[in-house]
Formats: structure tokens, C-alpha cells, sequence
């Protein structure tokens, strides 16, 4: 168990949502026959709680296990163990009924407009879908919502009769939007939602996604690789690396004084042109990929590729520990390694 | 350094059901030197892909390329004939997809397949290719190739397989690489990697790349110089320094205000303030009018804009040209 819990008793009503020493573990076959069979450490102990009406980011390498636990908080994949506490309820343990009921409350917009959409149903049956399926308001008051809801995301009303292929990329993910919205959710987890949209699209989606909480209250959770993107869309980040956070902060501290090795290197990798990146990429910014998450070795997950690692890093796996208000960082060296310097 | 690849006035239409051929590009005209790097950059729709497929003559059916000239080395491909147009996509030029799942062939081995271009380009055998190939992928930084090169595309991560695409790109020893977006699906670190790894192959093999992206702050690095298009026209074009910091089309204006950047550093935590945005949308083939391409979207209009045809492109300084009307006004 982390020292998260230990840090601050979670108030329940700050806290939307709290995910527990989550581990997600994907079987991946036996290497030999008669032997026991190898797991995919997707998500291995993640911990973390979500405010009220803030955006909760979450940054890190591909494959490191932002998506999968963006899905097992859907309960899209099981998970192996852990808490996900939303409300006062441990979803992992609902079922039937009840489980039907948080899904109203908890939605997910992806990264692939496209393959979320059905290419065979109109845009309006498709935001109509999730209130039909849990039964929400009379078959008038859900055509209502449906109008209602295209205007919010900036949709013509004659969108309701169109097909996904008939919108652009940027529609198509206004739509998806819009049949997340639909159920009058509390949380929206936004995997990758606007990585795959040009620039200029991208901004207007952040816009509307922004607008949004302002008006509902919404909670995210804002999973993306672009760090300019997650400063200044998110409250608090999470860095994780290969099933693990290794960091966690708010926005302002973490680009102020990050404090873990990894998350240098992720900083060196996206920092404005200039001296300082010159700088930062020739100290921080470590070579190769991660490695493989099947069984990974004891000790730090970023030994292999950590300049900072010592004897003790390959041996025991570092703890998450509480360095300053809401950052925690699980780096054995964290106390001596010194930030690195952004004046250039 | 001599120019390698020069593109003049090269217009490109597509063919309607009714036969009429609406315009895709209009009149594009740029140049890369050997050893050099241009970023052709727009939002999607711009005509960015269109461009590098005219240049490898693989433009779709009822896609024509209704003028211009695009020159290698001198020579005129356009006029090339089919066979000559084979060996040129062996051996002088070489593209990156935008989706590399798309361009590897999952039924072969990553070895198969750069093995298959080495084979083609320089008629080694199989034992030979499969070395080469290993250090290939080894150049690219692909960890323990020699197991790697075995491995099909489903089995590497996103960033693996677009270095094995740039591996196969580099097999044929290509003068050209047209790069059509090789990172937009990639994060930041492999992003980093893959722009310092084209880089140093272009230091040895002096090989000239076009570079494409929707990004332009992404690029501003690597490339010398950048073609800013927009609705199948370019509208700003120069020096990259000059361009990035000293933008001065409004639609270049736009693209570099609507990402946000990341600032290192202690700052007072901030409230939200809404990103800059480019209102409304590309328009779509078709629906382009005669005058500024950008007026429908352009804050700077004035009705000398409404007034006018579309705007030539012409110089600012040495290194810097701009297509708008108000561009003197705009650069002070
Ligand atoms: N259904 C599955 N079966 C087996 N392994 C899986 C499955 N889904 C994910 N994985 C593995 O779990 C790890 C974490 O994957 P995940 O999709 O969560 O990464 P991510 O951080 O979202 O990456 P990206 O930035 O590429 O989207 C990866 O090693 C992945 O290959
Ligand atoms: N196969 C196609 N059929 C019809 N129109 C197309 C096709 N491919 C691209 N287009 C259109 O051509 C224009 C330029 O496209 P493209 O070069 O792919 O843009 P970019 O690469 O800049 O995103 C766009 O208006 C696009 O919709
Ligand atoms: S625990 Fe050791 S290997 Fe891990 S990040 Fe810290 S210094 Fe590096
Ligand atoms: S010519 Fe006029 S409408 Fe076009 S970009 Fe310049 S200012 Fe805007
Ligand atoms: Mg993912
Ligand atoms: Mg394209």
C-alpha cells in the first residue's frame, strides 16, 4: 500500500473519485508448456483521488497503462485488484443495477472519433443510445435532451439525421462528446480525446471541453502525451511509467520542480525550443524504450534507463512518499536528487 | 549545395462525377537542397498529403496534376515514364505513411520487408539482406535487432514500427524522404527521439526531406525551412526561424496560437483562459472562391480582401514571402 491514504483523510465530498492500489494484470501466455503463465503488468498498485470539478491528467510513454486504467475505472477491463471508490462505492465490487446506475454518472470519450461511432446509426440515435439504455426520461424529454445537446457542442440541429462519415474529424469527436454528456454525468475520462485532431481543431475542443465543466461541474480525468496540452488543461498531473506512477503533483509544482528521473526526461523530450532544451535533452532525456511490462524485474521500473540508479533502485521497488502539498514522488534518491534548473 | 527536389507551379485537380476538375493545390512552388529539411505545414485538408503523392506519383484515381513541374535533380517526373517511376521510388525517393500499420505488411517479417527493398535496390542475397537489414535497425535504435528484425508489425510498439518504417525508407539510400506526419500518433519522448534520429541520418546521408505536419511549433526545430499551406495554396513560405518567430499570415498566426506551450518554471497556478481559435473550417474541395482563401476566416479582413482575387505570394524580406493583402501592414 502506498502512503497516499496516509498523506490526507479524503474528504468525501471533495472527492469524486478514489482509485485504490489498482492493479490490472493481463495474462500473457506461458513461455513454456506446464508452466505457470505470464502476466502483462498493465496497471500494478496505482493510486490516486480525484477533485471535484478539477481535471485529473495523466501523462506517460505508450504502453505505460494510462488507457488501461482509463478503462478499468469504466469497467471496461477487470481488474485484478484494487479499490475504485466513486461516491461512497467501491465500483469494482457492483453489478446489475447497480453498476448501471454509476455508468450514468461516469462516461468516456477515446482518442479514435471514428471507431467509437457506429458508421451505420445517425448521429442523434447515437446520443440517444446511453438514455434509452438507462432508461432516462420519457422517449419526448430524451429527443429534447438529444437537440438540446447537439447545440451545446456547437452541432447544427440537422446533425441529428446525419451518418458518422457525413462529419468531420472534429465533429465526429463533438459528437462523441455530446453522447458522453448525455447521461448528465458527474466524471468523463478523455483518452487521448484530442490527439488525433489537428491543431486548430484541438483547440476549439479543449475550449468546449473546458466550457463544459464550467457549466456542469464536470470532473475529468485528461489522459494525453502532450505535456503543453496537460499544463494547461489539468489541475493535478500523474506521471506514470510501465504500470506505475512515479510522480503526482498540481500542474503548477510538477513543471516548477518535478522531482522524479522519468518525469525529467519527459519535461527534456517537450520543452520550448531554446537553450534550456538543448540543455535538458543533453542531461535528462534517457535513450531507448521501456522495457518489456510482462513480468517485469524487482526494483525501480526505470532502473534499466535511469542515469541516477544506484545498487538499491534494481533491488526494491521505490514507494510513493508525500515531498510537499499533493506531490508525491517514488524515487528512492528523491530526497538527494536535486531538480533540474529551467533558467537555461 | 545543389537544389534536389524543385516544384513549380504545380497544380493539382480532382475529377468530379460530372467531369468538371476541382482545384486541390494551386500553383505550389518550393525547393529542397541536399542535406536539407522543408516542413510543409497546414491543418488537415490543406492538401499536405496530396502534395508528397504528387511528387511520388501515387496520386489517387481522378486526382490529375493539371500544371507545373516537379524537377529531381533536373529531371522532369512528371514526365517520367512508368518504369523510370519505379526505380525513382527505389532508389531516389522515399515516403513515411501517416499510418505505418497501414504501410507494413503484417503477413511478413519486419526482416522480410526491408530485406525485400534492399534485394530490389542493390540485388544482395538473402543472407546479405538480412544483415543489412539488422543494421538498419540498429541505425534507428531499434533494441536487439537481431531479434527484432524476426518480429512481425503487430508485435513493436507505435514508435518500433515507425522507425521500421524509416529503416525501409532509408534501405533504397533514397536522396528524397518525404516524412508525411511520421509522429502525430507518437508521444512526446519517441516524437523527440524520432526528429534527433532523422536528423542524424540526414548528417551522413545528406538526404533531402519534406517534412509534414499540422504542427508547425513541433517542427520549428528540425526543419530549415517551412511552406505554411492552407486550402491547397501556400501562403507563407521562408526561412524557418523567420517564419516561427516572425509569422505573418494570419492563418500562420493562427496555427502557432492554438497550441498551447509549455512554460518551465515557478508561476502562480492559473485559472483557465481560452485557447486562441482559428474559427470555422477548411473548405472543402469544391467550395473554394477565386479571392483569399482564408478571408472566411480571417480576422484581419478588410474590404480590400472582400475586393480582391487571391493574393500572390511575395517576398517580405530575402528569406520570407507571404500571400495576403495586408501583409506590409501585418509585418510592422
Ligand atoms: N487486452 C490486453 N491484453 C494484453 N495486454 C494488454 C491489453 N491491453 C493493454 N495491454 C498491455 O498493457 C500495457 C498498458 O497498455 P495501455 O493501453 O494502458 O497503455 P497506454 O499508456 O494507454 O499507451 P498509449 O499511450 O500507447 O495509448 C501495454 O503493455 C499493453 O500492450
Ligand atoms: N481519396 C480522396 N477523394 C476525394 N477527396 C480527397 C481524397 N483524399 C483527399 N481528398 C481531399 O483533398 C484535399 C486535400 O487532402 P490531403 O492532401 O489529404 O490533406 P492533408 O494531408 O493536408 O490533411 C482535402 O479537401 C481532402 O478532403
Ligand atoms: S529509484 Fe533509482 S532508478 Fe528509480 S528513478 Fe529513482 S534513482 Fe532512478
Ligand atoms: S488577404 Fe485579407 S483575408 Fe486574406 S489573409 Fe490577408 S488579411 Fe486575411
Ligand atoms: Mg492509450
Ligand atoms: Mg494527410
Amino acid at each position: 500500500m502506498t502512503t497516499l491514504q496516509a498523506a490526507a483523510p479524503p474528504d468525501s465530498s471533495e472527492f469524486v473519485l478514489n482509485v485504490n492500489d489498482l492493479v490490472v494484470h493481463f495474462e500473457a501466455g506461458r513461455k513454456r508448456p506446464l508452466q505457470a503463465p505470464s502476466f502483462v503488468h498493465a496497471v500494478d498498485g496505482v493510486s490516486f483521488r480525484v477533485r471535484r470539478g478539477t481535471s485529473f491528467g495523466i501523462v506517460g510513454e505508450s504502453g505505460s497503462g494510462k488507457s488501461t486504467t482509463a478503462q478499468a475505472i469504466m469497467r471496461l477491463v477487470p481488474a485484478t485488484s484494487g479499490q475504485i471508490v466513486f461516491g461512497e462505492r467501491n465500483i469494482l465490487d457492483l453489478t446489475g443495477k447497480g453498476l448501471r446506475e454509476v455508468r450514468k454518472h461516469l462516461q468516456i470519450v477515446f482518442q479514435d472519433p471514428f471507431s467509437a461511432l457506429n458508421p451505420r446509426r445517425r448521429a442523434g440515435e447515437q446520443i440517444r443510445e446511453p438514455l434509452d439504455l438507462l432508461g432516462i426520461g420519457t422517449p419526448g424529454e430524451r429527443d429534447e435532451r438529444v437537440r438540446r445537446l447537439l447545440a451545446e457542442v456547437g452541432l447544427p440541429p440537422n446533425a441529428a439525421n446525419l451518418f458518422p462519415h457525413q462529419f468531420s474529424g472534429g465533429q465526429r469527436q463533438r459528437l462523441c462528446i455530446a453522447r458522453a454528456l448525455a447521461p448528465e454525468p458527474d466524471l468523463i475520462v478523455c483518452d487521448e480525446a484530442v490527439s488525433a485532431l489537428d491543431v486548430a481543431i484541438q483547440a476549439q475542443i479543449l475550449n468546449l471541453l473546458k466550457r463544459l465543466q464550467r457549466e456542469r461541474q464536470l470532473t475529468y480525468i485528461f489522459i494525453s502525451h502532450d505535456l503543453g496540452v496537460i499544463q494547461q488543461f489539468c489541475d493535478e498531473i500523474a506521471v506514470m511509467y510501465l504500470g506505475k506512477i512515479v510522480e503526482q503533483a498540481p500542474a503548477a509544482t510538477i513543471f516548477a520542480e518535478p522531482r522524479h528521473p522519468y518525469t525529467w526526461s519527459l519535461i527534456a523530450a517537450a520543452a520550448p525550443p531554446g537553450p534550456t532544451r538543448e540543455a535538458l535533452k543533453q542531461h535528462y532525456l534517457v535513450k531507448g524504450d521501456p522495457p518489456s511490462p510482462v513480468d517485469p524485474p524487482p526494483g525501480c521500473r526505470f532502473a534499466q534507463r535511469c542515469p541516477s540508479a544506484v545498487d538499491q533502485c534494481r533491488k526494491s521497488l521505490p514507494l510513493q512518499e508525500s515531498i510537499g502539498t499533493n506531490h508525491y514522488v517514488a524515487c528512492h534518491r528523491a530526497a538527494e536528487l536535486l531538480p533540474p534548473s529551467f533558467d537555461g | 549545395m545543389s537544389t534536389l527536389l524543385k516544384v513549380e507551379n504545380l497544380s493539382v485537380g480532382m475529377r468530379g462525377s460530372t467531369g468538371v476538375v476541382v482545384p486541390v493545390l494551386e500553383n505550389l512552388s518550393f525547393a529542397v537542397e541536399a542535406g536539407r529539411t522543408m516542413a510543409l505545414v497546414g491543418e488537415s485538408g490543406c492538401g499536405k498529403s496530396m502534395t508528397a503523392l504528387a511528387i511520388m506519383r501515387l496520386l489517387p484515381e481522378d486526382f490529375v496534376v493539371t500544371s507545373g513541374r516537379i524537377l529531381l535533380e533536373g529531371e522532369d517526373i512528371l514526365s517520367a515514364s512508368p518504369k523510370r517511376m519505379r526505380s525513382l521510388r527505389g532508389n531516389g525517393i522515399s515516403m513515411i505513411f501517416q499510418e505505418p500499420m497501414t504501410a507494413l505488411n503484417p503477413l511478413f517479417t519486419v526482416g522480410d520487408q526491408i530485406g525485400e527493398v534492399l534485394r530490389w535496390h542493390s540485388g544482395v542475397g538473402l543472407a546479405e539482406a538480412e544483415q543489412q537489414a539488422i543494421a538498419l535497425l540498429r541505425a534507428v535504435q531499434i533494441p536487439a535487432p537481431e531479434q527484432r528484425v524476426k518480429a512481425y508489425p503487430h508485435q513493436l510498439s507505435g514508435g518500433m514500427r515507425q522507425r521500421v518504417m524509416i529503416a525501409m525508407a532509408l534501405a533504397g539510400r533514397p536522396k528524397l524522404l518525404i516524412a508525411d506526419e511520421p509522429t502525430t500518433a507518437l508521444d512526446v519522448t519517441v516524437q523527440a527521439q524520432i526528429f534527433d534520429l532523422l536528423a542524424d541520418l540526414q548528417k551522413e546521408t545528406k538526404t533531402a526531406i519534406v517534412l509534414i505536419t499540422h504542427d508547425l511549433g513541433a517542427v520549428a526545430e528540425l526543419a530549415d525551412d517551412i511552406s505554411v499551406l492552407y486550402a491547397g495554396r501556400c501562403i507563407e513560405s521562408g526561412d524557418a526561424d523567420s517564419v516561427v518567430s516572425h509569422p505573418c499570415h494570419p492563418y500562420t498566426r493562427g496555427l502557432l496560437d492554438c497550441v498551447p506551450q509549455l512554460k518551465l518554471g515557478p508561476r502562480p497556478p492559473q485559472a483557465w483562459s481560452d485557447l486562441a481559435e482559428i474559427a470555422g473550417m477548411v473548405p472543402p474541395l469544391g467550395a473554394r472562391g477565386p479571392d483569399c482563401a482564408f478571408l472566411a476566416r480571417c480576422r484581419e479582413a478588410s474590404e480590400l480582401c472582400r475586393s480582391r482575387l487571391q493574393p500572390a505570394l511575395e517576398p517580405i524580406t530575402d528569406d520570407h514571402a507571404v500571400s495576403c493583402w495586408r501583409k506590409s501592414e501585418l509585418a510592422a
